[in-house]
């Protein structure tokens, strides 16, 4: 495995401000602030917490209190939602800099941004929007995740995502663009199962060729969602990637399968709207933790023998 | 082509497809842009109106959050039609959504539909102050015995210095009260306040707090925060309001949290 990729858990050296807590193989949920008190009340849970770093860039408030009381205890994986990665115009410096004052603040174990767009001209879209894969738009993408990777001083994890069209300009496949981006900056990949499971629908690829063709070898976390279903113009399925509901069985599939081949990941159970109580949202993690934790006796198993 | 070359019609390629994908996001007047289409020669209409709705919807959405009271006051369906029409005139310009909705309470106050509810834009400014105080920046309140040890001579060149989270909101409309009232889920009676009240929302420690201000307290809390000494504002206070309480409402303003430091005898 590429060394940018191997994360380990920060030291917890004299200048840090949070313990290490490792991450390895654990499975996590979406930190949502109405879990507080649910979470603070059982105490220190086995799984991490994902948030999306924009909802922390205030400059105080109850948001960092609640961050803060959740670093300490728990290892933490910073996602960015907003950074425009893989849109033509530069990365906004102001935003940047928040996010690498995050970054440094929470010492997260994590640190992910996504392959798409989200602000154009002045104007901040709130979703995130896709790109064509040509040569350009690769080398345009490269540039930014070296700006990213510098300021803040580590690699990211890059996410897969979820579209609805294609860009009859694209040259490349997604499986390409992506690996190409991972070779030439260094980062690692964030495979969301969930992303590659609505988009294979709605392309109407297989899924499985897509994993196939994936740098499984590069991912450091894995994603799953539930999805909403709709139809297209023609009147067959499409996928919504709606983040308001469980997994689905075939996500769940695809996913020790992948488990099966990378070995136990860190994974995240993102529920973004119709957020459930926590006890729902930490059961789906048990699932996540049980299919990873088969797989880690398995991968132990084959450590012990192949060391024979 | 030379590599320079190569690199500036790269560059033009580049900026097309985001020039084309954003304008018809926020503007259902718009076809579906050139640049996208379905697989295998499918359509891209109701695909690309997946994008249009994630963020019309999301934005809608992110209103609000910001104003609860404002929705829970008109109803989901009159709010998210009011919110649907500023969010295409004012798209947000920060990838902070909690940034979002600063000029919402004054497309309210013109929103033709709303007319009827006259106070609305003001429950709506107060929601906005309540979101930038549980974002401020954290600090120490002035403790309640911070004036003892100024010297009564002193007193009216003392200086305060406000804490972050302060914000005031002055109203013609019983605003204070309608906020309140709307801001729970719990069900409430008759609202039977009918005066001007001016709201004061701090946040001391963690939580943010809404109160209705005394006669006068507006205007002697916009002059403190201008930087005016403290006789200056009682002065511009009592002009204001002939029952201004100077006592009653630094006693208010400290019990408050609505200050962070003090200056005197300089």
């Amino acid at each position: 495995m590429n060394d940018l990729v191997t994360y380990r858990a920060t030291p917890a050296s004299a200048t840090s401000r949070f313990p290490a807590h490792p991450i390895a193989g654990l499975a996590g949920t979406s930190f949502k602030h109405e879990h507080l008190p649910a979470i603070l009340d059982e105490g220190k849970q086995e799984g991490f917490f994902e948030v999306h770093a924009e909802n922390y860039m205030g400059a105080g408030g109850p948001p960092h209190d609640a961050l803060t009381r959740i670093r300490r205890d728990h290892p933490v994986s910073l996602h960015g939602v907003c950074m425009s990665i893989g849109g033509p115009q530069p990365i906004d410096k102001t935003h940047l800099a928040r996010f690498k004052a995050l970054v440094d603040r929470y010492e997260p174990t994590l640190v992910s941004e996504h392959l798409a767009w989200s602000t154009h001209d002045t104007t901040f879209f709130n979703d995130l929007l896709p790109l064509p894969y040509t040569q350009a738009t690769l080398a345009r993408v490269a540039d930014h995740i070296d700006e990213v990777q510098v300021a803040i001083g580590r690699p990211i994890l890059l996410e897969n995502p979820s579209t609805y069209v294609v860009f009859p300009e694209s040259t490349m496949s997604e499986t390409g663009f992506i690996r190409e981006i991972a070779r030439r900056t260094g980062c690692g990949l964030l495979l969301d199962v969930s992303n590659v499971f609505v988009s294979a629908t709605n392309h109407g690829y297989s899924p499985l060729a897509y994993l196939a063709a994936f740098p499984l070898d590069q991912v450091g976390e894995i994603h799953l969602a539930g999805h909403a279903r709709q139809t297209d113009d023609e009147g067959d399925l499409l996928l919504i990637d709606s983040h308001d509901g469980p997994v689905a069985d075939a996500v769940w599939k695809l996913y020790d399968l992948v488990i099966g081949r990378c070995g136990p990941m860190p994974t995240l159970i993102e529920w973004d709207s119709d957020i459930p109580d926590w006890p729902v949202l930490r059961a789906e993690a048990a699932a996540a933790q049980a299919i990873l934790d088969r797989h880690a006796r398995t991968f132990t198993q084959e450590k012990i023998r192949a060391s024979r | 082509m030379l590599p320079a070359e190569l690199r500036e019609l790269d560059r033009s390629v580049q900026s097309s497809y985001a020039e084309s994908f954003a304008p018809a996001l926020l503007d259902p007047g718009r076809v579906t842009p050139a640049a996208v289409a379905g697989p295998h020669g499918k359509a891209a209409t109701k695909r690309y109106n997946v994008y249009r709705n994630n963020v019309t919807a999301s934005l809608i959405n992110a209103l609000a959050a910001v104003f609860p009271a404002t929705q829970r006051i008109t109803g989901t369906d009159f709010f998210r039609a009011m919110a649907r029409f500023h969010v295409r005139a004012t798209p947000p310009v920060s990838p902070l959504l909690f940034e979002y909705g600063r000029d919402f309470p004054d497309f309210i106050e013109r929103y033709e539909y709303a007319q009827s509810l006259p106070w609305l834009a003001d429950v709506a400014r107060i929601e906005r102050a309540w979101l930038d105080a549980y974002h401020a920046a954290d600090a120490e309140p002035l403790a309640p015995q911070a004036f003892a040890p100024i010297p009564p001579e002193h007193l009216g060149n003392t200086i305060l210095l406000p804490h972050p989270a302060m914000r005031i909101v002055r109203s013609r409309y019983p605003a204070v009260t309608i906020f309140s009232a709307n801001r729970g889920r719990d069900p409430f009676g008759q609202i039977e306040a009918a005066d001007p009240e001016d709201a004061l929302v701090t946040r001391p420690k963690l939580e943010v707090v809404v109160r209705h201000l005394p006669p006068g307290g507006a205007v002697f809390l916009t002059h403190l925060m201008s930087g005016e000494p403290l006789g200056a504002a009682a002065s511009a206070a009592l002009a204001d309001s002939p029952s201004f309480d100077l006592p009653a409402n630094i006693a208010g303003i400290l019990a408050a949290g609505a200050f962070s430091d003090v200056k005197f005898g300089g």
